[in-house]
């Protein structure tokens, strides 16, 4: 069970956490002028990496509150938490999603 | 009172001043207090103790505490029994009950024992390759394998005792009280650190109580009561024993199963908690396990009598007792020496065979001197016996161990200590996410890259050597305390300890049998699971090459040991017969827990009405007193009908229903989510989150809305009125409402921040009472002064504030059932007199309160879904046939996605009504809908939704998901069950009022 540190309420059991999935997928202001595979892509595709991966946690059981966690995938190790919409932490450290 | 027969006139761990009286088998036996069920058996001369899992064969005591394989018993039986227990950790209690397993009828007699006749019969992967054909005839086999198999027996009922489950944050979690352990906690808790100390044993010390080993020329056990006096003082070290740490996950948090009542009598076990699981997060971790004495894998290895050396040893020290009168030392490493010398001091006539030629003259003197015999480069052939040691066969091994040398001589014994060497105890390690590295001089897993946060000292580290565990343990656990900030000078120095030559272990992982041809059948590796040499080189030839199939397919190290002593030695062999190395075969994956743990200690106080928390309305008091039938929804309690004087529920629900039709009928709606949902953006907000336009609705208007997640599935719906400009009411499925106002934040939250949106959930503020049938606004009349009722004044799809029954009101003209109907919600404190004042004024017009099911059966007759009933996240608003509430224009969540390929295809899933030929029938709920009828499999067009009796009808109905469904109403189907097949007819999904007059009336 990871230990989160919600920046709001400070390190936190796991389980008072929901994951929301990879961070950094913007909805597209026009869904109607993209194509069924760039569609597609939005809705299904997401880059499952080996190591470092930036993803979306909200705080369910405590102050409710989404916020952005960089997560190593084979370690569990967390190099980074931050809030929602602000900048990812160690630009080049995780293979981001091309788009 | 006379002593057991083979305990020592002296000496030992155990209370001679308490005597203890327990039973095995039926047969009362005494111990003292301070031996295990093992110990105080031994003790009687008590040699076998139960039969082998698949051969029951014979087996006795090997090892003194947690890897045992062969001692396992069965503690009580009905509610409190315990199957499995280790009887080398099972602490002697008065009124203990214990019994052998795994035979039948008795343990000298064991009509299963057969079984080792046919062994021959009985290789590796024996059921896989004899049961799984042909596949229809699993079920009886599986029935005869599990009548012989199983060892203990489960419990029959509810779990009487009680058990807690507690957090503990430290600073340094410190596991294993042996000397590297103690070492450790000392040197954390002398700096003010927050230390837990947790150990498995009942007292601390680990395996030092069990030897003659000496610390600054003294006996080792002062030094051990030194440390726990010492620790004693220091505030924030606290130890608990007779505590295993069961599982070790990520950033350092670790299970622990304390048990703090299992070593009492039962009387005074009465009022306290049994076993507590403790739930540890810490900064630091010391792994201080310890190490397992690995069995040599000989023939007939497993007769009674045959243990592990350093066992031999702790019987003698610990508790004092003699395991035999005459031993043979069988042993590849300097080790078993020590053992050998303390069962010559306890009298014991001892002769040594060890593999390696090349000893040491401080280790020849040392034999010397008590008289043992030393055989140099032997090996123990055979062991002879059946339910006990009788003698063994040696003979000189050549040089390569691969054949003997010269003749081979008889011995006669009944005591044989073995010792292959050590195992670390790297499991909770390797559950941490450690990597292991081979050590191929020691032939021994031993900790690698450990994770972040982490310390291994002493015999888990693979040091065996004391005074090396000793210094590893002080240096561990004066960096994990510096890791957290607390440091502090000087410290006692480490204590002296004597250091004998040691010669190098040889690593043999089988003993070659007195005939060379002779298959290795009898030399056990895993005896629990009763897995041989033979059968790991029989699955290595048929091409098991990975451990993790091996294990699988022999059973190795699959019992409730999991393989302690036999994984190693199983894994060595499979690389032998393979010819590779053992590094590069690896292991199987550890996983918690190292040890069984009951479940009521995983469950703690989770369990009856403590499981799951229970909802009810204001009203829920009334219900009950009314008799009614309950269902749950989610956590909810919901009546679900109302039963009168002896009716069915069939009968029930008729009678509800033609009420709500018929004259007024009263539903209580308090479980409906309810999202207070405020903010200059709210309708801009609604407007992305429904697939309808929210911003032209009306102040004091209502609409029914739908939501769809991003692919473009109903994800649920209800009816949300506009309290304000910037003011919702949102209602949802009383089963989702914390999911959808969870969903609501998300996107708030990540997606748009730039609307200003609050949303709040106001469920359990308000009490809702729906009234619904041609008498309902007569009844309200009667009872409000202040809202105007009159259909113009007061139209369908609309609200108004005021009074009723003299409460504080909103009344909202809403419809779920089809009538005319009037939700009225107050203050959720004033619901139960809502209730009745509209229960005692509706009586002059046959009031009828209705369930969950009358609910369902009247919304289907009007063909309203329920989301999650009818709909199951794979059926968009287009598949409902619910066009008319898809805005053009505007996006919405999902909106893009109903666009897609699949989501357009006409062969989709759409929902139907279904009609069957016999009115009388009706359909269960998930029926498969075919067109034809052939051999199965046949091709399944569609499913049943929802399906009821309607009273008001008369005749059944039922709503279903059928392909291309829109396009078929009036066409044939067929639903096949297993009685009987059901003639069917499509249909509109609408029964009853299908232009929806009624409700505006
Ligand atoms: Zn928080």
């Amino acid at each position: 069970m990871l230990l989160i540190e919600c920046p709001w309420c400070g390190p936190r059991e796991e389980s008072e956490f929901h994951c929301g999935g990879e961070a950094h997928i913007v909805r597209p202001l026009h869904p109607e002028q993209l194509s069924d595979p760039e569609w597609a892509d939005y809705l299904f595709m997401r880059s499952n990496p080996k190591g470092p991966h930036r993803e979306r946690w909200v705080h369910e059981a405590g102050c409710g509150r989404w916020f952005n966690v960089e997560r190593d995938t084979v370690t569990h190790e967390i190099t980074a938490v931050y809030r929602m919409g602000g900048p990812p932490p160690n630009p080049s450290a995780a293979p981001g999603r091309k788009r | 009172m006379t002593d057991a027969p083979f305990r020592l006139p002296s000496g030992g761990r155990i209370d001679r001043g308490s005597p203890v009286s327990f039973s095995f088998d039926g047969e009362r036996y005494t111990g003292y207090a301070g031996d295990t069920v093992a110990s105080a058996l031994l003790a009687h001369g008590v040699r076998l103790v139960g039969r082998s899992f698949k051969y029951h064969r014979p087996r006795g005591v090997v090892t003194d505490g947690v890897e045992e394989p062969n001692a396992l018993v069965q503690l009580g039986i009905g509610a409190s029994g315990e199957p499995n227990a280790r009887a080398t950790q099972v602490e002697i209690h008065d009124g203990l009950a214990a019994a052998s397993q795994n035979r039948w009828p008795s343990l000298g007699f064991d009509a299963g024992a057969v079984n080792g006749l046919l062994s021959a019969l009985i290789p590796a992967g024996f059921y896989y390759k004899t049961f799984m054909w042909p596949g229809r005839w699993w079920m009886k086999y599986e029935y005869f394998i599990r009548r012989a198999a199983g060892l203990g027996r489960a419990p029959t009922g509810p779990d009487p005792d009680t058990y807690d489950k507690s957090w503990a944050h430290c600073d340094v979690l410190v596991v294993g009280a042996g000397p590297s352990g103690l070492a450790a906690t000392h040197a954390a808790g002398r700096t003010g650190a927050r230390v837990l100390l947790v150990d498995e044993r009942p007292e601390p010390g680990g395996h030092l109580p069990g030897t003659s080993q000496s610390i600054d020329d003294a006996p080792a056990e002062e030094w051990v009561s030194a440390m726990v006096s010492d620790l004693a003082a220091m505030e924030e070290v606290r130890i608990l024993p007779r505590a295993t740490a069961l599982g070790y996950y990520d950033h350092n948090y670790l299970t622990v199963l304390e048990r703090r009542t299992d070593h009492l009598p039962y009387r005074e076990r009465r009022g306290r908690v049994r076993q507590r699981l403790w739930k540890v997060r810490a900064k630091q971790v010391v792994l201080a396990t310890g190490a397992h004495e690995r069995p040599l894998v000989f023939r007939n290895n497993d007769r009674p009598g045959v243990m592990l050396a350093s066992a031999a040893r702790s019987y003698v020290n610990r508790y004092a007792v003699r395991p035999g009168t005459s031993a043979v030392v069988f042993t590849n490493n300097d080790t078993a020496y020590d053992p050998a010398l303390d069962l010559a001091d306890a009298g014991l006539r001892v002769v040594l065979a060890d593999v390696r030629t090349g000893l040491s003259d401080a280790r020849r003197s040392q034999l010397r001197r008590r008289g043992i015999e030393l055989l140099a480069g032997h090996a123990i052939t055979d062991v002879r016996g059946a339910k006990a040691v009788t003698g063994v066969s040696v003979a000189a091994l050549n040089s390569s161990a691969s054949a003997y040398a010269g003749g081979h001589r008889k011995i006669r014994c009944d005591l044989v200590c073995m010792s292959g060497g050590w195992n670390p105890a790297i499991h909770l390690f390797s559950q941490s996410g450690g990597r292991l590295a081979f050590d191929e001089a020691r032939g021994a897993f031993v900790p690698g890259e450990a994770r972040p946060a982490q310390f291994s000292a002493g015999g888990c580290n693979g040091t065996g050597a004391l005074a090396f565990a000793l210094s590893e343990g002080r240096e561990a656990g004066k960096a994990a305390a510096a890791a957290c900030g607390f440091r502090k000078r000087g410290g006692t120095p480490l204590p002296k300890v004597d250091v004998v030559e040691e010669t190098p272990i040889r690593l043999l992982w089988t003993v070659p049998s007195r005939h060379l041809g002779r298959r290795l059948d009898k030399h056990f590796v895993d005896f629990q699971n009763d897995v041989t040499a033979a059968d790991i080189a029989l699955a290595a030839r048929e091409g098991y090459r990975s451990v993790e199939h091996l294990k699988r397919y022999t059973t190795t190290g699959m019992g409730t040991d999991q393989g302690k002593t036999s994984n190693v030695n199983a894994l060595a062999i499979l690389s032998e017969t393979l010819g590779a190395d053992i590094a590069a075969t690896g292991t199987t994956t550890f996983r918690p827990p190292y040890v069984p743990a009951t479940f009521g200690a995983l469950a703690g106080r989770d369990v009856g009405e403590l499981s799951d928390p229970v909802r009810t309305t204001p009203m829920h008091q009334w219900h009950v007193e009314q008799g009614a039938a309950f269902e749950d929804v989610g956590q909810w309690k919901r009546p679900w009908y109302y039963p009168r004087d002896g009716e069915s529920m069939r009968e029930a629900v008729d009678r509800e229903c033609l009420a709500a039709r018929g004259s007024v009928g009263i539903l209580d709606a308090s479980t409906l989510g309810r999202i207070d949902v405020q903010g200059p953006d709210a309708a801009e907000f609604l407007d992305r989150i429904y697939t309808n336009g929210w911003k032209r609705l009306a102040v004091g208007r209502c609409r029914y809305g739908l939501m769809c997640t991003e692919d473009g599935m109903v994800f649920d719906d209800g009816v949300t009125l506009r309290l304000g400009e910037h003011r919702f009411l949102v209602h949802t499925t009383s089963g989702n409402a914390a999911r959808v106002l969870a969903w609501m934040e998300e996107w708030l939250q990540t997606e748009w921040p730039d609307l200003d949106v609050y949303c709040n959930s106001v469920t359990e503020q308000l009490a809702t009472a729906s009234i619904s049938g041609p008498f309902a606004r007569q009844l309200l009349t009667e009872l409000t002064t202040d809202v105007e009722l009159g259909r113009d004044a007061f139209p369908f799809m609309s609200w108004r504030d005021g009074h009723v029954a003299g409460l504080p009101a909103r009344v909202a003209r809403v419809s779920f059932t089809g009538e005319s109907s009037f939700e009225v919600s107050v203050p959720s404190g004033y619901g139960l007199s809502l209730w009745t004042a509209l229960m005692h004024s509706g009586q002059r017009y046959g009031i009828t309160p209705y369930g969950t099911e009358a609910m369902h059966v009247l919304r289907a007759e009007r063909g309203f879904i329920i989301a999650g009933q009818d709909t199951d996240g794979t059926v968009t608003p287009i598949d409902l046939g619910m066009e008319w509430i898809v805005s053009r224009s505007k996006d919405f969540i999902g909106k893009r996605s109903l666009g897609r390929a699949d989501t357009t295809r006409a062969e989709r899933k759409q929902l139907v009504g279904l009609l069957t030929d016999d009115p009388e029938e009706v359909l269960p709920e998930g029926g498969q809908i075919v067109d034809t009828v052939t051999k199965p499999p046949m091709r399944m067009i569609g499913h049943v939704t929802s399906s009821y009796f309607s009273a008001n009808l008369g005749r059944s109905i039922a709503l279903a998901l059928v392909r291309g469904g829109r396009d078929r109403h009036g066409e044939p189907v067929m639903v096949p069950l297993e009685r009987a097949v059901v003639p069917a007819r499509i249909t509109e999904p609408r029964f009853f009022d299908p232009e929806g007059k009624r409700a505006h009336g």
